[in-house]
């Protein structure tokens, strides 16, 4: 059945109200199982055995001491997953990072795995397993890896879009440009212009559960597999084709997930652990060790990146160059190419001009991480933004409300925008009473903004009554932020039932269609479309029971607030029936009541937001201490603001962590220093004030309810509203991310030094 | 009859055989504009593979192509994106 898409204004009794997640009672009181907490009869522990090279051949893995060891009942290496990928690269890149073929790209590269009776046999297995290496050079750095003498890594990559098409293998993947107009003449126009080079380092995605899982493969190609992950139908097609499954017959549930931000978008030990099973013919459970979080699966890109951007008196932005250079790890990635779509995108700017490097390097393959690429881009350009301003004489804010994109402005890669928020948060963040707290000696105040996409995508879900009229919603996206919730909301609204009537919960891939995964701030827009088509299918099962029970044409019956009526000539007066009465006889009125939707959600709405952040930075250390900080945003409806504002809250504390102290640290043995939580420092409550947060609701054209995504455009602006409100505060502009104490430090001796 | 539309490539886009960055082509839906653009530049397929989103009137459509070009909308052909 078609449903209506288009953005209707109404009043809302749930939707907008703020409940507790179902989920609530099983995580709080460690009922919830997450991925490591599954377990099943005769299995087997997995390990894996990591490179401790950042670039070497593998000349010969010989297994057979591990194989005589008592209790080890599997071992498996690329040969065990052969290629059957058929000419596809991208599926071929994840093969070969799930097990190395031939060579270890990067530190902590999967060399093969071993499945034992238990974890010490496992761990014993491992050291007998022997590899004979010969170490290759090896590059980390973005900058250096684009170099004419770096090392080359893969002898199949000539740089895309450049020409002419280069005669000779590069580390550079592809070169991407986007904008319009002409800079030169922009730059001619500026009064004040300002160039500047910054670089952000590696993070992680730090959610706080490790991948872990359990897989069990049978001889008749039938197989299980329990996971943490943001998307069990994409994993599932992802494992079968590697393994040479039929994909219906994998079964894949998601376990309660602690964590994803992107990280839990790819597949990383789970087809080394089906090949495990496989050949064990027995369950393996594999968990990975923090340091194996680190080494082995996806962080973010580091960066170096050039901005160039020029202005008039008044404060108009004249011209605008972003050259930026992104690596994506071992293996080619677009995230060059997202920062260039991102950039410039709160802005009309009439001359603008992005090119993005996306290059490979010996780190871990880089997996998206909330809002991929843009937060790097932001940092250099809303840092320089504020050079601009303070140039020019203008206040920050006025700066960015004298540029900003409007609905009708050219987004940087080439639509008209429709509708956006942009102008609002500014607006919002101008008149909010952060921005006129005073401020205690060595603090400072910097304000930042942020752009994300969001997506849609396929969704299916299944809405079911029951005798009682209670109703079980179930849903194929993961729940990584609260998702089912709000969509326990959206079917209680439209059904015109109590919330606490609707349970929702999440199917495993064998009781719905595909879905897909929950990232690009997809899962409330698109599964929230679904329920609401769902439940008006089940509406119209309702109403067509209810004028059965009455005897009446369907066309006379309407349904409101949970009930329906008859509204037709001579039955007006018949007595309203409840869903719960319908719902009791649906036995002998045709069956059970149920409502269906699948879906591509696409027309996902644009996100926008706008960061206050005081700092206080201690002269004497470097170290900069967030007093106070707020989140504004436009989420188009919020349909349950607590989780709305958790977003805002958890993005915008990501963002900082990124921005004072996390980064991975290479040794110039191209290996990784500081695998743990230890000396990969993420904040924790104890380093943060309470995040202030201010929702905007600038209805998204495109949902029934005016739904945007919500969670991942809050982590692009904090670091430029770090570094803006360091450099109020000190002084000194901090062109390095993080802003770690070492770093303000030697910028603020060296600006004494000075002079 | 389908009817004529302007199409804007994204400024990464580069088509081997094609008139520059925008295209003109005959179709009612998205779908038959991409039938119609592989069916007449050798490597828009291979421009498909990478990924390929369809902005149409600054509203994005990355999955459905059932999606109708309404008359004189601004079509774009940008990158396909994906999230975090």
């Amino acid at each position: 059945m078609g449903h209506e898409q288009k953005y209707v204004d109404k009043k809302y009794e749930v939707v907008g109200t703020r409940f507790n997640r179902p989920d609530g009672i099983d995580k709080v009181t460690g009922k919830a199982r997450y991925g490591a907490d599954a377990s099943a009869p005769g299995q087997l522990v997995g390990r894996v055995l990591r490179s401790p090279h950042a670039h070497a051949q593998i000349v010969k893995i010989n297994t057979a001491k591990a194989e005589k060891l008592p209790g080890v009942k599997s071992i498996v290496t690329s040969a065990d997953l052969p290629d059957l990928t058929g000419g596809d690269q991208g599926l071929a890149d994840i093969l070969e990072n799930c097990l190395a073929r031939g060579r270890a790209l990067y530190d902590g590269h999967a060399i093969a795995a071993v499945a034992a009776v238990d974890e010490q046999t496992a761990a014993k297995a491992l050291k007998l397993i022997e590899v004979k290496y010969k170490k290759l050079p090896h590059v980390t750095d973005v900058d250096e890896a684009m170099s004419e003498s770096a090392p080359v890594i893969h002898d199949r990559i000539f740089t895309r879009g450049v020409e002419p098409k280069p005669s000779k293998p590069s580390n550079i993947a592809a070169r991407t440009q986007m904008g319009y107009g002409d800079v030169d003449v922009g730059f001619a126009e500026a009064d004040v212009i300002i160039e500047k080079t910054y670089k952000t380092e590696q993070t992680h995605q730090g959610y706080i559960e490790p991948h872990a899982c359990l897989a069990s493969v049978n001889p008749d190609g039938s197989a299980e597999l329990w996971v943490t992950t943001q998307g069990h139908f994409v994993f599932r097609n992802v494992c079968a084709s590697l393994l040479g499954l039929d994909i219906a017959k994998l079964k894949v549930t998601s376990s309660e997930i602690g964590g994803g931000f992107g990280g839990k978008t790819h597949v990383w030990g789970e087809p080394v652990a089906l090949a495990l099973s496989r050949k064990a013919n027995r369950p393996v459970k594999m968990v990975m060790g923090r340091d194996e979080v680190f080494r082995g699966t996806g962080p973010t890109s580091s960066t170096s990146i050039d901005v160039k951007m020029g202005a008039k008196k008044d404060g108009t932005i004249t011209a605008a160059v972003a050259e930026m250079r992104y690596q994506g790890g071992a293996f080619p990635g677009n995230w060059a190419m997202l920062a260039c779509m991102t950039a410039f995108a709160c802005y009309d700017i009439k001359n603008n001009k992005s090119v993005g490097w996306d290059v490979v390097v010996n780190r871990p393959k880089v997996a998206a991480y909330r809002a991929p690429s843009a937060p790097m881009a932001a940092f250099a350009v809303e840092s320089t933004i504020d050079l601009l301003a303070k140039e020019v004489g203008i206040s920050p804010i006025d700066m960015r409300l004298k540029n900003v994109a409007r609905e009708g402005t050219q987004a940087p890669y080439g639509p008209t925008y429709g509708p956006i928020g942009i102008e609002h948060t500014l607006k919002a963040v101008k008149d909010h009473p952060h921005m006129r707290a005073k401020l205690k000696k060595n603090q400072g105040r910097g304000v930042a903004c942020g752009f994300w996409f969001n997506i849609g995508g396929q969704t299916c879900t299944d809405l079911n009554i029951s005798v009682d009229g209670t109703v079980n919603l179930t849903l194929g996206t993961v729940d990584v932020g609260g998702s089912r919730s709000s969509m326990a909301m959206i079917a209680a609204e439209e059904l015109g039932i109590p919330y606490d009537q609707v349970r929702a919960n999440i199917a495993d891939t064998t009781s719905l269609g595909h879905n897909d995964m929950t990232e690009g701030s997809r899962g409330t827009f698109s599964s929230g479309m679904a329920t609401i088509f769902a439940a008006r299918d089940a509406i119209s099962v309702l109403k067509q029971r209810a004028a059965q029970m009455w005897g009446v044409p369907e066309e006379d019956v309407i349904w409101e607030n949970g009930q329906a009526i008859a509204t037709g000539e001579g039955h007006g007066n018949l007595p309203a029936l409840t869903l719960q009465e319908i719902a009791a006889k649906s036995g002998r009125t045709g069956g059970p009541i149920a409502g269906h939707n699948e879906v591509v959600a696409d027309g996902a709405g644009m996100g926008f937001a706008s960061h206050i952040c005081d700092v206080e930075v201690d002269p004497e250390t470097g170290r900069s201490s967030i007093v106070r900080y707020t989140v504004v945003q436009d989420a188009g409806k919020a349909i349950n603001p607590d989780y709305v504002e958790g977003q805002f809250q958890g993005g915008a504390t990501q963002g900082i962590g990124w921005a004072l102290n996390e980064e991975y640290i290479y040794g110039d043995d191209g290996c990784l220093q500081n695998p743990g939580f230890l000396d990969y420092r993420i904040p924790v409550c104890s380093d943060l004030p309470f995040i202030d947060t201010k929702i905007l609701e600038v209805p998204n054209p495109l949902h029934p309810y005016g739904v945007r995504g919500v969670g991942e455009t809050s982590i692009v602006p904090p670091l430029a509203a770090v570094g803006n409100a360091i450099a109020n505060a000190t002084g000194v502009r901090m062109t390095h991310a993080p802003m770690s104490p070492p770093r303000v430090l030697a910028a603020i001796d060296a600006q004494e030094n000075a002079g | 009859m389908h009817r004529k539309m302007r199409v804007s490539l994204s400024s990464t886009f580069q088509l081997a055989d094609g008139p520059g960055s925008t295209l003109d082509v005959q179709a009612e839906t998205i779908a038959e504009m991409m039938a119609s653009l592989t069916d007449r530049y050798t490597d828009f397929a291979a421009l498909l593979e990478r990924g390929v989103a369809v902005s149409i009137n600054g509203q994005i459509y990355r999955d459905d192509w059932t999606q109708a070009i309404p008359a004189d909308a601004e079509v774009f052909l940008i990158p396909r994106i994906e999230g975090g």
